[in-house]
């Protein structure tokens, strides 16, 4: 499937840019005219993808972040959010609700939250080398909505 | 300033506003700490009118509340929840922890 649409930021991994790429993704989104509960739900999952780079894949460094964000026919918005750190070793035990390696500042509900308001969540990742989570959301066409 | 204090007998309010995600939580979550120790409220209503997003590390700030008031036998209300944030508690199944309004 060809995409339609693409743009990539990269970005440091300091949690000033988390805002940022909520606002960045939610940018791009706006071509496909999603109501206000589908942008909250594409910033919520952007903000959880992007936070899980800054804080785990980078725990005592900067690093790069890139976020690439694709439009696909049909209305298909394509998020990744890729990382180099320090990967995940058990990725199917990460995903399980409330499983967390941060302290009491994590909630182990990232990947849970990023699961129910996305369609599709791919995640793939490989310990010293980095990770890349990748979100999908179809944004139905709404009647009278422009193309 | 993330939180804004009133307390009534023996009743703490503190409004939340902002983003809560994990640029704006420590803050929060450090000031909101302080302002439970100082008191020792009997009952704790968090106001969430004020917050214009979250994501799960607001999660962690409303437990962290809840575990400080289960140590002092307190209770822990959560009021005026925005839908969004709403909708991140629900996925999180939070209702089941802490008494949403
Ligand atoms: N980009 C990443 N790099 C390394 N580890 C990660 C990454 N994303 C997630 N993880 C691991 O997966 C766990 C679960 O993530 P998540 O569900 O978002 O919960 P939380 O961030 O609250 O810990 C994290 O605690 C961490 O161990
Ligand atoms: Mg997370």
């Amino acid at each position: 499937m060809k995409a339609m649409d693409q743009v990539t930021i990269t970005f440091a991994s300091r949690s000033a840019n988390e805002g940022f790429a909520r606002s960045a993704a939610a940018c791009f989104a706006a071509q496909l005219d999603p109501t206000l509960d589908e942008v909250a739900d594409i910033k919520t999952a952007v903000s959880e993808a992007v936070t899980n780079a800054i804080v785990h894949a980078y725990p005592d460094c900067l690093g790069k972040i890139s976020m690439r964000l694709r439009l696909y026919d049909g209305g298909v918005l394509e998020i990744q959010v890729k990382d180099s750190g320090v990967g995940i070793p058990d990725v199917d035990q990460a995903r399980t609700p409330l499983f967390t390696t941060g302290g009491e500042e994590r909630s182990g509900m990232g990947f849970t939250i990023m699961e129910s308001f996305m369609d599709g969540l791919r995640v793939r990742s490989q310990p010293g080398k980095g990770t890349a989570v990748t979100m999908r959301k179809r944004i139905a066409r709404r009647s009278g909505a422009s193309k | 300033m993330p939180i804004t204090v009133s307390s009534r007998d023996s009743v703490l309010t503190v409004v939340l506003s902002g983003e809560i995600d994990h640029h704006g939580a420590r803050e929060m979550m450090s000031q909101l700490t302080d302002a439970i120790a100082e008191r020792l409220p009997a009952k704790l209503v968090l106001d969430m009118s004020g917050v214009t997003f979250m994501d799960s590390s607001g999660i962690a700030v409303l437990l962290r509340a809840r575990r400080q008031m289960e140590h002092t036998g307190g209770t822990l209300r959560v009021t005026a929840i925005p839908a969004q944030a709403r909708r991140v508690l629900d996925a999180a199944g939070i209702g089941r922890l802490i008494s949403l309004d």
